[in-house]
């Protein structure tokens, strides 16, 4: 794939996003041969310019975590992107459903690290023991794709859909909860819309940053320490529409909300 | 004219100062110059500060004001202030206070952060402030104006240094992982008799909303926020008036108590 076919592609879903305008997926009838690898490359090429833009990264995200959705999509390894700052909002704060395209939630556990973390062969023991804190999020997901519809390249060169993510205040000692058994409810309005546990993800979410490391540790990068990483969705994504009132509770660690306005 | 020059601001600091000479309260800046903005309010603020560093004095924080829809209805504004503080306005936890360093003063409980990190502006959001926090106590402010009566607009008690006075900080440490700061408790006592209550949430909703608030507002002012310094995170409740012989007593929920009391 050469630099040229990856800043044209890279453009098509940059664009999308700074347009709020959906897009065919890249499979479709651009480039239908785009492997993994090819993928993560447009997704650099994205980072890179964000950042140029003059925007910061806050913290990796992952995807595909659930063993249905590796099921699924026919694969073995999740999948990263990165949460820009541009996209942070706060607790219990309002977004306009303007700013987006078909935006979607999901509960998460994030995870702060106190120490860097650098593969291969991180566990998840190791990842606890590297873990300072875990706190309550919601992830706001709005894939430029028509439909959320695509295959596992698509979404790794749109940074696997990232376009929000709200961060609760409730930071917790990893040792003080058990995560896989943590109960979850994403509610609207009031009406628990979705819910699960948190073996949910990879059967630990601690499992998802062990993946993660090892994953960059191919590249020669580590997961560094202070930076909230999302861990990804412990239950199904849900559809957000104006007057949305959206709380995410976890057992034993709080709560997270925000409001959706035209 | 809706700025000031370095003579103005010189002259509305030491007006505000010589409060202390006559022993009583003064009259607003705004009756001095109607026109002065916010922005002249700070710049009389950090020049006053600036003069007291100058003389000895250290800064060891920050405190924000104005953090309660209540207050920021009365003054009929739409954000928060802030003020700094200097080691000559701590007290200890049960310390008495004169009355003799006092005009006008009221107390606040209040939930203080310490720093870790430092923290600089734009940009910094709620989360950013728990990562930064190394510990939270519980606090007493203890305000006062010197303007006559508190007869105050925003830019009179900015420029009067958010009408800091002094402040009592517990012993009890907590660290961010032990208590959920926007449901914390709180029940102030004067002379032992319950007088309010408040929460965590009175703080615009969360208390390190109100710290990010500060840093992000400080950057316009190129100061930051700096790992060991205290940050008076806004009022819980409503402030209570004293007068020699009181005492003035919050409990917190997993913070304990702090208190003070005054004399002649």
């Amino acid at each position: 794939m050469n630099h040229h076919l990856i800043a044209e592609l890279t453009e098509y879903v940059h664009n999308a996003e700074k347009d709020k305008k959906e897009i065919e997926k890249i499979t479709a009838q651009l480039y239908p041969t785009l492997t993994i690898e090819e993928a993560y490359m447009i997704q650099e090429e994205l980072i890179k310019q964000k950042l140029e833009q003059g925007y910061k990264i806050v913290g990796p995200k992952m995807g595909i975590t659930s063993e249905a959705k590796m099921k699924q999509m026919n694969v073995k390894d999740p999948i990263y992107g990165y949460i820009f700052d541009y996209m942070i909002v706060e607790d219990g704060d309002f977004i306009s459903l303007s700013d987006y395209i078909h935006p979607k939630v999901e509960p998460e556990i994030g995870f702060v690290l106190g120490k860097d973390l650098e593969g291969p062969n991180i566990t998840v023991q190791d990842v606890l023991d590297a873990t300072e804190y875990v706190f309550p999020a919601i992830e706001i997901i709005d894939s430029r794709y028509e439909n959320f519809n695509f295959t596992l390249p698509d979404v790794i060169a749109d940074n696997t859909s990232a376009r929000g993510a709200v961060f609760g205040t409730n930071l917790r000692n990893p040792e003080d909860v058990a995560l896989d058994m943590v109960g979850v409810t994403l509610s609207i309005n009031g009406k628990v819309q979705a819910l699960g546990a948190g073996a949910a993800v990879l059967g630990h979410p601690a499992n998802s940053v062990a993946r993660y490391a090892n994953m960059i540790s191919r590249k020669g990068q580590k997961v560094k320490a202070g930076q909230p990483i999302l861990t990804g969705g412990l239950t199904e994504a849900i559809r957000l529409s104006a007057g949305d009132f959206v709380q995410v509770k976890l057992g034993g660690i709080g709560e997270v909300s925000f409001f959706v306005k035209k | 004219m809706n700025k000031t020059n370095v003579l103005d601001t010189k002259m509305f600091s030491n007006h505000l100062a010589n409060a202390w000479n006559i022993g009583e309260g003064v009259q607003p800046v705004t009756a001095l110059n109607p026109d002065l903005h916010v922005d002249d309010a700070y710049k009389i603020q950090l020049y006053t500060i600036q003069q007291q560093v100058q003389s000895g004095q250290t800064i060891t924080g920050k405190k924000i004001g104005l953090t309660s829809k209540s207050m920021q209805t009365m003054l009929g504004v739409g954000e928060p202030d802030f003020g700094h503080l200097l080691d000559g306005m701590e007290l200890k936890n049960g310390d008495s206070l004169s009355f003799k360093k006092l005009l006008q003063p009221k107390v606040e409980a209040e939930i203080a952060f310490i720093l870790k990190e430092d923290l600089v502006g734009p940009n910094i959001t709620s989360f950013d402030v728990l990562l930064a926090t190394d510990y939270i106590v519980p606090a007493l402010e203890i305000v006062d104006s010197r303007i006559k009566d508190w007869e105050i607009t925003l830019v009179d008690t900015v420029a009067d240094n958010a009408s800091s006075g002094f402040y009592v900080l517990g012993e009890n440490r907590k660290k961010i992982t032990e208590v959920d700061l926007k449901q914390i408790g709180m029940a102030l006592y004067h002379n032992d008799v319950l007088q309010n209550t408040g929460v965590g949430a009175a703080a615009l909703g969360n208390p390190a909303k109100c710290v990010a608030w500060l840093a992000n507002k400080l950057a316009d002012y190129d100061v930051a926020l700096k790992a060991g310094e205290v940050v008076l995170s806004g009022a819980l409740s409503a402030t209570i008036e004293v007068k020699p012989g009181d005492r003035c007593r919050a409990k917190f929920a997993e913070l304990g108590e702090v208190a003070v009391s005054f004399t002649e």
